[in-house]
């Protein structure tokens, strides 16, 4: 069991850093909770698996703490620490049965004896692997291995924590449907910490409690799903998370008016005038976007319309800004013309990319 | 160009790969090979490019056929789903190699680069090496040079497969347009059914080397051939059950009846299977009183994941698993009964030999 | 297929075909026409039949015995150097480093020895291994150890054993390294977290995708071992004694030493089919071990 704390950690791959660009990983302080399931969510190079790295142990950080129950093991290799790890492609090895990879970590931990059999039997049991014991690793299919890679972390008594490094990269994405229920339904019956990297929204905000978003070696914002979809802290979480992400357009605010384009849009919320010349954008979803005929709303041009099966998306441009909005039921855009309609309550107001704090005015909520 | 294969299979030892694919590509048009691993996708475009020869059958291109040219005497480009570029040129003569090889004119191939370049948003980029740039980056310079040859078919074999899923979706909508501006046949071959979708164009639906469906994409999504063509391009899996017609009453897998309304009312009495897509699974009931149409069983949530956005909740019914897709944050626990709610208009209902036997209008199943 | 496509093939094939011709199935036929045929010089040559043989077949005969006897030295031979340099190849390619400057130092050293031609590596150890003036020679002797090639069967043997080693071990190490390097990380830092011993490592990720090419490497040592000649030549000339006369030594002795052409030309059909079979069992055995695993 473990609840991890990251005590100012930081790491840089030059050996004296001093700027902030000199930081792969910026120096950070977090508390995660044992039993949670976190995702860590970034694009390449945001420095995601450098943190993953630096809690399973693979990595030592060059500044700061990692903290186990409040154990320092900073300096401990991967295999003195209680974690296992799933990696992008399936490890599995191929001359061992499926039983005898399962049984593999125990046997090196000296364990034999029936303990063994009966540990290895509940694992394959809970990961639909009972089938295939007896088969040799080689020539399974991509998500049965994958199954045994973790099942091989699962099966130890001692593990506090599974690290999954994007394990569903080489899986299909019917399979991915099954592997992921079947990851979340194990989180909730074995009280493990999981710890999941990945660049994938929907793969993150499915699986985790909270998820981190990383850009730059930062971490930009911590939350439930809901809250990162909602109000994100800031325009990239804003712009990553979502699909099509967050419409994000240069604005000038005005008390709880808000002109883009020589446009006023209407906000629920009251600003104070944003001072030291910072860039003042407003972000909406194009969820709380809506597609209505000219007219109705702010103009827009529609480009084109994108049919996802079970949703319609618009790419139209306001004032010449792209801007993403759904498309309603039964509405059959006719010709350019066209208008948007923003759900007021969901416009957030960003300066210099950070999310700003507007208050609530009696009577004028939405 | 078109392109024609006719009745082809190809057989590796006793295996086979591809069996006995018709189809018909036009010239100036994208086709999406839509299946999952080993469906026969990448099989069926080396036998397109030449790469393989077929078992039997013909290829033929404007009628002519082609099936014993070996592959540099046809007018073909290929992206792969590695980033394949030249590690030592510049962008600009990983673009250009393919018109010095060519031997055009100094003039003539800067003009194609520039265009190529443009086109793909790599102007800033055309004096890099590969490793200067971006995974997407890299994607981006492998099809410039795929485009700029000017072949007449260009196979893209999962070319999105190993970026970050920001830069596909970025791609993936800038595609269609770069497609568009070239005369060539497009053939795309994906695991993922959203990017059929955001491709348009026409889709052949591949599962274990044969072809399930071809035609224009929104057409194979609303009206799948058989039950396979609708697992195939279907993401959530698609719901469905093992029924049994008599008279005015459905039995369905789990012993419950349903009246025989919808699309089930006209069939004859015989053993089908019913399939659903997950935005058509609804866990709240008629809206209306007056729809006494609607259907409903009881199931047990087995897994919700929310993305904030939308929420995925797996039921369990009988021995089935379904999701049903609403939009915003719904809770239920796991192991928790619940009713579910189908629309008997929206349901697809297929033979015992897995045929479409019934399916709602085109115009309802959206 | 087109007809006329597979013509046209043909065609294409027949240079190929008239070169193979020229260069290994008119000699050979000149080799089998010899072995049955007896002379006495003079360009005069008597029908034999398959006397030839049956004499090297039949261990009780002079030719025989002889032939048993290169042919039991050649298995011995083999056997000791696949015994040797497949275990330290492995064990030399798992300490090579796995990145750094030192990667590319590391692999032109060792294939420093691949690049010198048979009979200079011959000439090489002929004189090292000198009791009087070789290092290596006059360092075993006062060490106490007596080692002398030309006079002590066990010394020449040891000397050309050691001297195949010193030249080929690396061919293995390189083979067995390239399979190495083709295994990713993830693996090792799984292993890691399995609690893996460095041994369970080898036995159960490095060994397995080390595999096909330990396969290649076996194949070629045997092969390459089997037909040793210039080195023995050069050193021992297949002495003291008979003690390092292997069959090829054996068979330039008949051909050139004696003139037994007939004899001689019977023996290298012999000899030839010896190594295709054994190189046929040794690669079904392996492919068919292979194939198991799966």
């Amino acid at each position: 069991m473990a609840r991890i704390e990251l005590n100012n950690l930081g790491h840089s791959y030059t050996p004296n850093p001093a700027r902030d660009e000199d930081y792969a990983l910026k120096p950070m302080q977090h508390v995660w909770e044992q039993g949670g399931a976190y995702a860590l969510l970034g694009p390449s190079g945001c420095g995601k698996t450098t943190l993953l790295n630096i809690i399973s142990g693979l990595l030592t950080p060059s500044q700061g703490r990692v903290l186990f129950d409040g154990k320092d093991v900073t300096s401990l290799p991967t295999e003195a620490r209680n974690i296992a790890q799933v990696f992008q492609f399936p490890v599995v090895y191929d001359t061992m049965t499926v039983y005898e990879n399962l049984a593999f970590p125990l046997r090196n931990r000296g364990l034999r004896g029936p303990a063994v059999d009966a540990r290895v039997r509940e694992i394959a049991e809970l990961l639909d692997l009972t089938p295939d014991l007896n088969r040799r690793g080689r020539g399974l299919t991509a998500d049965a291995k994958q199954k045994i890679s973790l099942g091989r972390g699962l099966v130890r008594p001692d593990v506090a924590a599974i690290l999954f490094d994007e394990p569903l990269t080489v899986i299909d994405p019917h399979l991915k449907w099954e592997l992921r229920s079947k990851l979340k339904a194990l989180h909730r019956a074995l009280d493990l910490t999981m710890i999941y990297v990945t660049h994938d929204q929907t793969e993150a905000l499915t699986f985790a409690d909270k998820v981190v978003v990383m850009h730059d070696g930062r971490v930009l914002q911590i939350g439930r799903p809901e809250e990162l979809f909602e109000r994100p802290a800031h325009t990239f979480v804003g712009h990553f998370i979502g699909s099509p992400g967050m419409n994000v357009l240069p604005a000038e605010l005005s008390g709880r008016h808000a002109r883009v384009g020589g446009h006023t849009v209407a906000l629920a919320r009251g600003y104070r005038p944003i001072s030291g010349g910072a860039a003042v954008e407003i972000g909406v979803r194009p969820e709380f976007t809506t597609l209505a005929p000219a007219g109705a709303g702010v103009p827009v041009r529609v480009r084109r319309i994108d049919d996802l099966g079970r949703l319609r998306i618009a790419r139209v441009e306001l004032a010449g800004l792209p801007l993403s909005a759904t498309v309603p039921d039964g509405l059959e855009p006719a010709g350019e013309e066209a208008s948007v309609l923003f759900e007021p309550a969901m416009i957030h107001v960003y300066a210099d990319g950070a999310l700003v704090e507007g208050a609530f005015l009696e009577g004028e909520a939405a | 160009m078109t392109l024609v294969l006719d009745k082809v299979s190809r057989r590796v030892g006793g295996q086979a790969h591809i069996e006995d694919v018709s189809l018909t590509l036009e010239r100036g048009s994208l086709n999406v090979l839509l299946g999952p691993t080993l469906s026969g996708k990448t099989s069926l475009m080396r036998l397109m490019a030449g790469l393989d020869q077929p078992t039997s059958g013909r290829v033929l291109v404007d009628g002519k056929d082609v099936t014993g040219l070996h592959v540099r005497n046809r007018s073909v480009a290929m992206v792969y789903q590695q980033f394949i570029n030249y590690p030592s040129l510049t962008v600009y003569e990983n673009i250009a190699s393919p018109l010095r090889v060519a031997r055009r004119s100094r003039a003539e191939i800067d003009r194609a680069v520039r265009e190529a370049a443009a086109l793909l948003k790599l102007a800033p980029y055309l004096d890099r090496t590969p490793q200067q740039l971006s995974g997407g980056q890299q994607q981006r310079t492998a099809i410039a040079r795929a485009l700029v040859k000017k072949a007449q078919l260009v196979l893209l074999d999962e070319p999105l497969a190993n970026l970050d899923y920001k830069l596909r979706e970025e791609l993936r909508e800038e595609l269609p347009r770069i497609f568009a501006e070239s005369g060539a046949v497009f053939v795309y071959a994906t695991t993922e059914p959203t990017e059929a979708l955001l491709l348009r164009g026409n889709t052949a639906t591949l599962w274990e080397g044969r072809l399930a469906q071809f035609g224009r994409t929104p057409d194979v999504y609303r009206r799948p051939a058989n039950l396979t063509s609708a697992r195939v391009f279907s993401d959530p899996p698609l719901n469905s059950m093992r029924v049994h017609k008599r008279g005015g009453q459905v039995v369905l897998a789990t012993g419950d009846h349903w009246p025989a309304r919808g699309v089930l009312a006209g069939l004859p009495d015989d053993h089908y299977t019913i399939g659903f897509r997950a935005d058509h699974l609804h866990l709240t009931g008629p809206a209306a009183p007056a729809d006494a149409e609607i259907l409903s069983i009881g199931g047990t949530v087995a897994v919700s994941e929310i993305t904030g956005s939308e929420s995925f909740v797996h039921v369990d019914v009988g021995s089935d698993r379904w999701v049903a897709v609403t939009r915003g944050v719904t809770t239920v626990e796991p192991g928790e009964r619940i009713e579910t709610f189908i629309d008997p208009r929206r349901i697809f209902v297929f033979g015992q030999d897995g045929s479409l036997a019934a399916a709602p209008p085109l115009a309802a199943a959206a | 297929m087109d007809k006329p496509v597979n013509q046209r093939a043909w065609l294409l094939v027949l240079p190929v075909l008239l070169i193979v011709a020229f260069s290994a199935i008119v000699p050979l036929m000149t080799v089998v026409n010899y072995s049955v045929q007896d002379t006495f010089g003079n360009n005069q040559f008597f029908w034999n039949g398959i006397g030839w043989y049956q004499e090297l077949l039949d261990p009780s005969t002079d030719l025989g015995g002889r032939f048993l006897d290169a042919l039991w030295r050649n298995l011995l031979f083999s056997a000791l150097i696949l015994a040797i340099e497949v275990p330290l190849g492995i064990a030399v390619a798992l300490s090579m480093p796995r990145d750094g400057w030192r990667v590319a130092a590391t692999l032109v050293v060792m294939a420093l020895p691949l690049l010198i031609p048979w009979n200079v590596v011959g000439t090489i150890w002929q004189i090292f291994a000198r009791e009087d003036i070789g290092l290596l020679g006059w360092a075993v002797n006062r060490l106490g150890i007596p080692y002398n090639y030309t006079a002590d069967p066990l010394s020449a043997w040891v000397t050309i054993v050691a001297m195949d080693v010193w030249h080929w071990t690396s061919l293995v190490a390189l083979l067995c390294y390239a399979g190495l390097r083709s295994i990713p990380d993830a693996f090792y830092q799984a292993a890691r977290i399995d609690g893996a011993s460095r041994w369970a490592i080898f036995r159960n990720i490095q060994l397995p995708k080390m595999h096909r090419v330990l396969l290649i490497a076996v194949l070629l040592r045997f092969m390459d071992s089997f037909m040793i000649y210039t080195e023995p030549f050069v050193v021992t000339g297949g002495g003291p004694g008979n003690s390092t006369t292997f069959v090829s030594i054996d068979l330039v002795k008949l051909a050139l030493g004696q003139f037994d052409l007939g004899k001689a030309a019977a023996l290298s059909i012999v000899y030839n089919l010896i190594i295709l079979a054994v190189c046929w069992v040794f690669y079904t055995v392996m492919t068919r071990m292979d194939a198991q695993r799966d």
